[in-house]
């Protein structure tokens, strides 16, 4: 039977919602294997965290090499994995690390492959959208495993219960990867609200905010929605780069996503512009952000976010 | 030190892109020097100034390294004008449409051949947008990969790089030695924009332009194909309202409506 491997996404030692979705596309495409890479001592544990959706088994790999060297240890077991069971494509969530692990992956395995899908088809055709959301494109891989980065957030995860069998392996950690040393790593910092690229509404804030984010998260917390920010807004330092939303920032595909105070910048639509629904507040009735909104409110992001946020709660309660 | 840039010509920005045959139309469209690169350009010149420059017969050299068309000389002019010392651009017909793979393949066989000790990209090319050019580089040459840096520090005499790294997955400390790779965010400098001497200067540095057969290799896979490519509807315009005081009331209804909240 075909098979198809997906690198269950940890981040922060904790296992987020694209992993779902990777096993949800891969399903498609024949049996599921997820490979989970844990530190030593923590196989385990990582691996019960994968107990939803269509994975029929689970490859654990424990070592320190993933902490100390990263991408480039990652793309080894990888590579060694797809060298044994020959699967038809391998899924890996599309944030930078996995780009730049499919990448590598993708040398060491002379296969080919494929950037940011919002979808993949059981005959491996993935879907993507390019130049900011205009384009559309239906593209294959035809030269060995397919692999295939995927855009969280773009596929509805199936979450039914699953108990998959657990496997473990061991890996030879290559020369090239350890040319790299890492010496530190700080995880994320989430502040209690829902991580951008996974939320299904995103609140974010630019420069119209002037620095003062208390609105704009108020309505954040009103919705249950994660908090971002334009570039103008975190080279200000008014709000951390890990909530940059944009071409240097994330790709976020949320069902709402509600641009406060911002103008609406090429490089900011490359980061929002799939969107489900576009709501804008804005006192320049000009601004190009307006182009793209489903819902806008020309005024002031002071005056109309606390009475929205009044108007939420109310019908929420 | 012998330091590499790898910089690409990208359609501007705000250019309306299309596809042709299913490849993205770089002829009738405004081109620029992709911007995340200008970044990878300014922090080569930081480098090199930091560690006794990069005049003439200095300490060390800045090669400017694009794949592209003849056309791309424009963004190499530009690179060579903010500072670069020289350039090599690999321009060629069987080049037309190169995936990642490819041109990874053609700029690691450069830089093997050029013995760079630091070789600096930008983190992604905003027309292709994938950002794995510089991971490739890296397992190519079996160098150090030190991507994604928003702080950059070169020891020459220890041959050693160490770099903050900026990504979803958090914020990394760490290093490798020479020759290494290093792409660096936009969070790190500002790029100069090139003076009038720098412009006049950028005329009489060379651009050594080779074909495949210069490079010494031949591109015969292509390992992705595109199916199809259409132009999706733009976004209907949608209902724009006033705020006369009534703006937050309407808004929340329209989220109701639509069942968002
Ligand atoms: C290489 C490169 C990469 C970049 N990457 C990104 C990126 O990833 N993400 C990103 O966002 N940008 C990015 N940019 C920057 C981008 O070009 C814009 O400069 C930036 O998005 C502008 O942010 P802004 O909309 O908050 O600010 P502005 O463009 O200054 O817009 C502020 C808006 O707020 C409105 N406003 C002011 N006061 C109020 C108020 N009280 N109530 C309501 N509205 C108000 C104004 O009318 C205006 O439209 C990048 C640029 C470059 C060159
Ligand atoms: N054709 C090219 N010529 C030179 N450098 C390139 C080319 N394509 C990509 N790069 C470098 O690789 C980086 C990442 O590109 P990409 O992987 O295409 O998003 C860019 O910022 C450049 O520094």
């Amino acid at each position: 039977m075909t098979s198809c491997l997906i690198l269950a996404d940890f981040i922060g030692g904790k296992n987020t919602k694209i992993t779902a979705e990777l096993a949800t596309a891969a399903a498609r495409i024949g049996e599921v294997t997820a490979v989970v890479l844990a530190p030593t001592g923590q196989g385990a544990t990582y691996a019960a965290s994968l107990n939803q959706g269509a994975i029929s088994k689970v490859i654990v790999v424990e070592s320190d090499s993933f902490a100390a060297h990263g991408i480039g240890a990652v793309a080894d077991v990888l590579t060694q994995i797809i060298a044994t069971k020959n699967p038809a494509a391998i899924l890996i969530a599309s944030h930078a690390f996995g780009k730049e692990v499919a990448g590598r992956v993708a040398v060491k395995s002379n296969c080919g492959i494929i950037t940011d899908a919002v979808d993949v088809a059981a005959d491996l055709t993935a879907t993507q959208l390019v130049f900011g959301g205009s384009t559309t494109v239906h593209s294959q891989v035809c030269h060995g495993t397919a692999i295939i980065t995927v855009r969280p957030n773009s596929i509805t995860a199936d979450l039914k219960a699953a108990s998959p069998a657990v496997e473990s392996l061991s890996f030879e950690i290559s020369e090239c990867a350890k040319k790299a040393t890492i010496t530190s790593s700080k995880p994320p910092l989430q502040g209690g609200r829902p991580e951008l690229t996974e939320a299904d509404i995103v609140v974010s804030g630019g420069r119209g905010t002037n620095g003062d984010f208390a609105a704009v998260e108020a309505f954040a917390d009103s919705l249950g929605a994660a908090v971002g920010a334009s570039r103008a807004a975190t080279d200000a330092g008014w709000y951390p780069h890990s909530h940059q939303v944009g071409q240097t920032g994330k790709t976020v595909s949320p069902q709402l996503y509600v641009a406060c105070g911002i103008s609406g910048a090429i490089q900011h639509r490359a980061g929002m512009q799939t969107s489900k629904a576009i709501v804008v507040i804005n006192k320049d009735p000009e601004a190009p952000i307006f182009e793209i909104a489903d819902f806008g409110v020309v005024g002031d992001l002071f005056a109309v976010l606390p009475k929205a946020t009044e108007g939420v709660k109310a019908r929420k309660s | 030190m012998k330091i590499a840039v790898c910089i690409k010509q990208v359609p501007d920005s705000w250019a309306e892109k299309k596809m042709v045959n299913g490849l993205l139309d770089r002829v009738n469209v405004d081109v620029v020097l992709n911007d995340l690169d200008e970044y990878a350009i300014e922090e080569s010149l930081a480098i090199a100034e930091a560690h006794g420059g990069n005049d003439e017969g200095g300490a060390n050299t800045i090669t400017v390294i694009s794949m592209g068309p003849e056309r791309a000389t424009e963004a190499v002019r530009k690179a060579l004008s903010m500072g670069a010392n020289n350039a090599i651009l690999v321009s060629d017909s069987a080049l037309v449409g190169a995936d990642a793979l490819s041109t990874s393949q053609v700029l690691a066989t450069v830089i093997f051949k050029g013995e760079f000790d630091l070789v600096l990209c930008g983190t992604e090319s905003t027309d292709a947008r994938m950002s794995v050019v510089p991971a490739m580089i890296a397992e190519r040459l079996g160098c150090a990969q030190l991507t994604f840096a928003s702080a950059v520090k070169v020891d020459p005499v220890a041959k050693k790089v160490s770099i903050t790294r900026v990504s979803e997955t958090g914020v990394d400390e760490m290093f490798g030695q020479f020759p290494a790779i290093v792409s660096v965010v936009e969070k790190i400098n500002e790029p100069r924009y090139p003076s009038f001497k720098g412009i006049m200067a950028a005329k009489k540095k060379s651009i050594e332009v080779m074909d495949l057969n210069a490079v010494g290799i031949a591109i015969e896979n292509a390992w992705s194909v595109v199916i199809d490519a259409s132009p999706r509807p733009p976004r209907a315009a949608g209902i724009k309202v006033s705020d006369d005081g009534g703006g937050a009331d309407q808004l929340v209804t329209f989220l109701a409506e639509k069942k968002l909240i």
